[in-house]
């Protein structure tokens, strides 16, 4: 098995409503794979699909492997998460959060210390390993929380738009953090509204209306769309004939 | 939005298998390290904190002096136009009685008026010329009792300590066969000191176990939802029960410190009897402090916010639990079609078992049936709870 992620005709309806329709498509391991789409495209409903929680109406999806449905178990131990909304707990410090999700993940302490220790330095957080989170500027709190996501070595893990509201210096340095954890095998499922981040991802797709309208390396899609970036692809696509739809998921 | 993977047939099997001894160490060891953060979350919220802790004692306290039924110091005035033995023995009676004191002894009732208007009096006892002789005769021999009634329950309750007064007053003297005819009329009906303080400490316990349980792990629950904490949580590998008894556990705990106190300041402050089994209490309140976790666990994955979870929670448990419960209002004075709705009431069934066990001292042999319903609400509200806890995340 070489592909991290393999999608199969996913669908969920929420009633009349469609969300996701028929999505398929591969993600090979150690890949960066950029998920686009405008607000409420059905990118979330498929993440959670993906991460197992959200039943897929029809359709299926293995992830590390690991059938999304049948094997929700063995897909959570392989995967990490980090959320678009901030996800560490503000009233726990820094080692706090990093104890409290190595013990959740069945890490043991020894393996806990080490991974913290590194992370810290990695990190350059040594001053306020004792500080609670809430005290962090936000950059540091992102790269913090995506550091947690990995700390139990998921071979695939989703970024839910992980750099909203982060400065360009700092969106600058968690993509370095990205590309690190893909030379190392990791598989790197994000969703961003910023274009320019797409540019950096191996390969992407981008969502209309709860479809795939393209999908390939960011030269192929522009070439496709014979556009000069991804925002023109991006506006084409979501544009024509692009009725205003509730918002969901 | 449907959640429901964790409730597919292969999870349900592993719900319930012990799996290898590593596996076992390494599933306690997560939800080990849930618990200690939720202690930390509590621990850290030093007001919140603060205030659980001395909620039940302020409690027990203030509801215990403000729900005393019974009034000490009745200052009364007393009229004796012509004073004999028999109303000097009658007024050394109410002097030596702690209470009451007599603030004015007059001949004439004229000054009677201006005490109670400056609020100097509470009550007036007035005999009428020729009591004692009257006594002697065995004809009725009248007094009149006057209260301030603007507080009609204070006033009937001061009539009937009087009223006690007068009567011990009359067997005393051995008076079977001649009256003394008290002007008006007065119910006899003694309340022994401080007995509404005893009936009250047991609802309050289970007031504030209410308030603990429900109340703040439906907050706390609706917290993590609010935050985006609890989808990290349901991305890992740990189930939702482990999440349920990781977030309920430490509130138990709490729950069960402060029963101890609210004992603790009953029995200090107002020397509360305790007659049964502390043992039998204390489960008790261990399995009344688990259906409010339920519940709480309920209420919080129905509502979306922490908001409205904690008016979900006032309205959804501290109201009936404290208004149908038994509490205040006995059930007995309830409209009949309000009647049935009480068995709904966690706490209405708590209350029972609370005074059987403190006040008339029984055991599991009299309380069953209610230990009994409890145990199938929790049972009924814990399945609801990771069932809907499962069901509506997204």
């Amino acid at each position: 098995m070489s592909s991290a992620i393999e999608v199969r005709g996913l669908t969920r309806r929420f009633g009349d409503f469609t969300a996701v329709d028929s999505i398929t498509f591969d993600i090979q391991a150690g890949e960066v794979f950029g998920f686009l789409g405008a607000n409420g495209a059905g990118k979330t409903t498929a993440i959670k699909m993906l991460i197992g929680l959200l039943a897929p109406t029809s359709g299926n999806a293995s992830v590390a492997g690991f059938d999304v449905v049948r094997n929700a178990d063995e897909v959570r131990r392989h995967i990490g998460y980090m959320s678009q909304r901030f996800s560490l707990y503000e009233d726990l410090t820094v080692r706090e959060n990093i104890t409290l999700y190595g013990g959740i993940y069945g890490l043991t302490d020894a393996e806990i210390r080490d991974r913290a220790t590194a992370l810290i330095r990695e990190l350059q957080l040594d001053d306020a390993i004792d500080a609670r989170v809430a005290s962090l500027p936000l950059g540091w709190k992102q790269k913090l929380a995506f550091s947690v996501a990995m700390l139990h070595r998921p071979t695939v893990v989703f970024l839910d738009e992980p750099t909203g509201g982060v400065d360009p210096i700092t969106r600058r340095q968690f993509w370095e953090m990205i590309y690190g954890e893909a030379e190392r095998g990791t598989t790197v499922f994000v969703t961003t509204h910023y274009l320019d981040e797409a540019e950096y991802c191996d390969r992407i797709s981008i969502m209309v209306d709860g479809r795939i309208a393209a999908m390939g390396t960011p030269g192929e899609v522009k070439q496709k769309f014979s556009a000069e970036s991804l925002d023109e692809v991006f506006v084409q696509l979501v544009r024509p004939g692009s009725t205003p739809t509730l918002q969901h998921g | 939005m449907k959640f429901s993977y964790s409730w597919c047939a292969p999870d349900r099997r592993r719900l319930f298998s012990m799996g290898n001894p590593q596996q076992l160490w390494r599933r306690n060891s997560a939800v080990r390290a849930f618990i200690v953060k939720e202690m930390r979350h509590i621990l850290r919220d030093r007001q919140t904190l603060t205030i659980l802790l001395l909620l039940p004692l302020a409690m027990v306290v203030l509801f215990g002096f403000a729900l005393r039924n019974d009034i000490t110091d009745v200052r009364v005035a007393i009229v004796d136009p012509a004073p004999d033995p028999a109303t000097i023995a009658l007024r050394d009676r109410f002097a030596g009685n702690p209470r009451f004191s007599i603030v004015a002894i007059s001949p004439t009732n004229v000054g009677v008026e201006p005490l109670f208007r400056r609020g100097d009096a509470d009550m007036a006892l007035e005999f009428r010329s020729g009591f004692g002789e009257s006594l002697a005769r065995g004809t009725p021999a009248r007094l009149l009792l006057i209260g301030d009634a603007s507080d009609p329950n204070t006033a009937s309750m001061m009539a009937a300590y009087a009223g006690a007064v007068i009567a011990g007053y009359q067997s005393a003297i051995g008076a079977t066969g001649q009256s003394i005819q008290i002007v008006p009329q007065f119910r006899m009906k003694y309340n022994p000191t401080l007995e509404s303080v005893n009936l009250f400490v047991p609802g309050l316990i289970a007031l504030v176990l209410t308030l603990i349980t429900a109340l703040m792990t439906a907050i706390s629950l609706s917290r993590e939802k609010e935050r985006g904490t609890l989808e990290i949580l349901l991305v890992s590998p740990l189930r939702p029960w482990q999440i349920i008894l990781g977030k309920v556990l430490p509130y138990l705990l709490l729950a069960f410190g402060n029963v101890v106190t609210a004992l603790l300041a009953a029995w200090a402050v107002f020397h509360v009897p305790f007659r049964g089994s502390l043992i039998l209490l204390l489960v008790s309140s261990v399995l009344y402090s688990m259906v409010g976790l339920a519940l709480g666990v309920l209420i919080a994955a129905l509502t979306s916010s922490q908001r409205a979870a904690m008016l979900g929670a006032l309205v959804g448990t501290m109201l009936p639990n404290t208004l149908l419960s038994g509490m205040i209002f006995p059930i007995a004075s309830l409209p009949g079609w309000l009647r049935p709705i009480t068995y709904l009431a966690p706490a209405r069934w708590f209350i029972v078992i609370a005074r059987g066990i403190m006040l008339r001292g029984v055991g599991v042999a009299y309380l069953w049936r209610e230990l009994v319903v409890l145990t199938v609400m929790l049972v009924l509200l814990f399945g609801a709870a990771v069932r809907s806890f499962n069901a509506r995340l997204a």
